[in-house]
């Protein structure tokens, strides 16, 4: 059960201004079924003023994208081409109080509707479809281009691909793009924000904290699978200096061969994969 | 507000018979059950009533077959790195693509460990895809793990075939019988399983409980190491009241599938998908009509999303479930869904409503008075709906 607010709820049980203006002077559409949420915003705008006189929508969708759309509707109308332009995610997130995290794409679903429909006014009143403009689709599950995932990221300090995730949905199907997601992350919030991937940091110079991590990440991919196959883990203990201290658990705890995996596999593996200088011990 | 609940295969309500034989166990009747006091020793004997009731109720040749677990979560994993475990040179498992992440995480990790693995997938009344299944199984397979019954359309697979099949390639058979026990006849013997996994709260037993049917000279290593309680088997205290309202639960399941009971479950679910069918346009009903337990029944509402469709339920009182991508977080409508290749203007608008014994005819005709009006009603507000008409 989501966690939304009485207006959310409110607009939700009574949608504002639903349905489609006849001869409307701007036509935004977004989304499709496909992508299990879609919205068609229709607005009447006095030609001399450039104020938005009337506006509606229609949408397919969760509690959340209805009530964003009609909520939109209310703000926009009343204020001229040039303000609503200005309207962002993230205010119709606030004046619906405020949208769960996973929610917040359908806040942007309104923004690029209302994207759509003042493009389509200037334009003349054709109906303009939102489009990731032309460039790189990042996540093509939901077809999210670099675009709309940088702006996501400035417009709310996202911070990890999760994140991302829930305010655009790039990378919420097959998770292929996440790759290419963090790396987007990187690139906009600069490369200090990014965990090490590419080349290595000199074991000597980590942290302990990135010590006990690079080491526990060895033991979980190239030393527990062998363990395991006899019934047997391993349990990171402790790290002095270059002293690495190792439980062996399970089946392999009481095993007569216990001080020989120690060295002769477990230390092994680490002098390879982390740093020569790497002494086991039984803990 | 009175609740409709029509959401049983998520959980069902703990039957008072349930909670009363419990109580006794929680406070005065508190002892240990492996202890040597006859106070806390005569617990075993209440254990071991509790273990023939659930090995009664689903066939098994002997009580010291069932193990209690914690949940069915602990009895699938279990069985899966048990048989992985008990088998190391064997290194293909296989299951189906519609499986719980009980079973399906468990499958993915060890996939990631460098098993080979196959999901089965299913066609498009969710039916199990016997001819790719005999052909990726092979002396290689140690495990095949298939669930009896689907929990989103309540579709039933033929496990007696795929068990015997399995077993002509040596490997082990095992089942997530979570939502076909209590709802069909379940019969270890004649399906010819090897290990199974139930849950009590699916059948008006108490949450946190479940069960492991382990068939006797089956390779078997404990998920759980410790004390010596369940023979060695699942260590940790015995729960004795969840344990005694599990036993009870089963018993109580038991009358149900031969007193009339599952047939009158049956009428009244034909009654609301009848009805809907006849007065609500543009839906679907997805699962295999033929092979269907009686409480379940998934309808897709074109055009119209699955979560919107709750709430307003809601408003009223009734509680369902959606395979709805907006229900879960997850963006994706339902897996279940997906492997039956349900086309998306269906898969997420999907509906499924559960019943059981405590289903009354009332409530099924409220759902069919109130429910035609929501759908126009999220029809008028989508887009779509002119396509529909
Ligand atoms: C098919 C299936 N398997 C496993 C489970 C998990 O059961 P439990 O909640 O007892 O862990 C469920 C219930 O959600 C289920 O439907
Ligand atoms: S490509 Fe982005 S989730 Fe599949």
């Amino acid at each position: 059960m989501w966690d939304y607010t009485d207006k959310v709820m409110d607009h939700f049980r009574n949608p504002r201004n639903v349905g489609a203006i006849p001869n409307a002077d701007g036509t935004g559409q977004v989304g499709s079924l496909v992508c299990g949420d879609a919205l068609k915003l229709t607005i009447k705008v006095n030609k001399d003023t450039d104020v938005i006189e009337d506006a509606k929508f229609e949408t397919f969708g969760c509690a959340s994208a209805i009530a964003s759309s009609s909520i939109l509707t209310e703000m926009i109308k009343g204020k001229t081409i040039a303000e609503a332009s200005k309207i962002t995610n993230q205010d119709i997130a606030d004046a619906l109080g405020t949208l769960p995290a996973e929610k917040m794409h359908c806040s942007v679903m309104g923004m690029e509707a209302l994207e759509a429909a003042v493009k389509s006014y200037r334009q003349g009143g054709q109906p303009v479809v939102f489009e990731q403009q032309e460039e790189k689709i990042v996540c093509h599950c939901f077809n999210v281009s670099e675009e709309t995932i940088i702006k996501a990221i400035r417009a709310n300090h996202l911070k990890t691909v999760d994140d991302v995730t829930h305010f655009t949905k790039a990378g919420g199907g097959c998770g292929r793009c996440k790759g290419e997601i963090q790396k987007i992350l990187d690139k906009v919030n600069g490369a200090s924000a990014a965990p090490a991937t590419g080349e290595k940091k000199p074991f000597a110079q980590m942290t302990v904290v990135e010590k006990i991590k690079t080491i526990e990440l060895v033991l979980e991919e190239d030393v527990r699978p062998k363990l395991n196959m006899d019934g047997g883990s391993a349990e990171l203990v402790d790290l002095d200096g270059t002293t690495v201290k190792i439980r062996l658990t399970g089946m392999c705890s009481g095993c007569a061969g216990a001080a020989g995996t120690l060295k002769n596999f477990i230390e092994k593996t680490l002098k390879e994969k982390v740093d020569p200088s790497l002494t086991v011990e039984q803990a | 507000m009175k609740v409709i609940y029509l959401d049983n295969n998520a959980t069902t309500q703990c039957a008072p018979a349930v909670v009363e034989a419990m109580l006794p166990y929680f406070s005065e009747k508190y002892g240990n059950a492996s202890s040597m006091h006859t106070f806390g020793g005569n617990n075993r004997h209440v254990i071991d009533h509790a273990r023939q009731q659930v090995a009664d109720f689903i066939g098994a040749a002997h009580a010291d077959e069932i193990i209690f677990t914690s949940c069915a979560t602990e009895s699938d994993n279990t069985a899966i790195f048990s048989a992985v475990r008990t088998q190391p040179k064997k290194k293909h498992i296989i299951t189906s693509a519609v499986e719980h992440p009980a079973i399906m995480e468990p499958y993915k990790y060890l996939e990631a460990k460098g098993y080979r693995v196959d999901f089965i997938g299913v066609d498009s009344l969710g039916r199990f895809d016997m001819e790719r299944f005999k052909n990726v199984l092979d002396e290689d397979t140690a495990l095949v793990s298939v669930m009896w019954v689907n929990s989103e359309t309540g579709t039933i697979f033929p496990i007696a075939e795929i068990a015997r099949l399995t077993h002509e390639k040596g490997a082990l058979f095992h089942t997530d019988a979570v939502q076909a026990v209590g709802k069909i006849p379940v019969n270890v013997q004649e399906a010819g399983v090897d290990m199974l996994s139930l849950s009590g709260h699916k059948f008006h037993g108490p949450k946190g409980v479940g069960a492991l049917y382990v068939r006797r000279g089956t390779l078997f290593m404990p998920y759980l190491m410790g004390g010596h309680q369940e023979r060695h088997r699942r260590a940790g205290t015995e729960n004795v009241p969840y344990i005694v309202g599990l036993g009870k639960a089963a018993e109580l399941a038991q009358k149900r599938l031969t007193d009339g009971t599952t047939e009158r479950i049956a009428a009244l679910r034909d009654k609301l998908e009848k009805g809907i069918l006849a007065t609500v346009p543009d839906v679907k009903v997805n699962g295999d009509p033929e092979h269907r337990v009686p409480n379940t029944t998934n309808i897709s509402f074109g055009y119209i999303e699955g979560e919107s469709i709750l709430m307003y339920l809601n408003d009223l009182g009734v509680c369902a479930s959606s395979g709805s991508a907006c229900t879960s977080g997850s963006l994706e409508p339902s897996h279940v869904l997906r492997a039956m290749g349900v086309p998306f203007q269906f898969a997420h608008g999907s509906i499924r409503f559960s019943l059981s014994d405590q289903t009354t005819e009332a409530d099924i005709d409220l759902v069919l008075k109130e429910l035609p009006a929501i759908i126009e009603r999220l029809r008028k507000i989508s887009p779509f709906s002119r396509l529909a008409a």
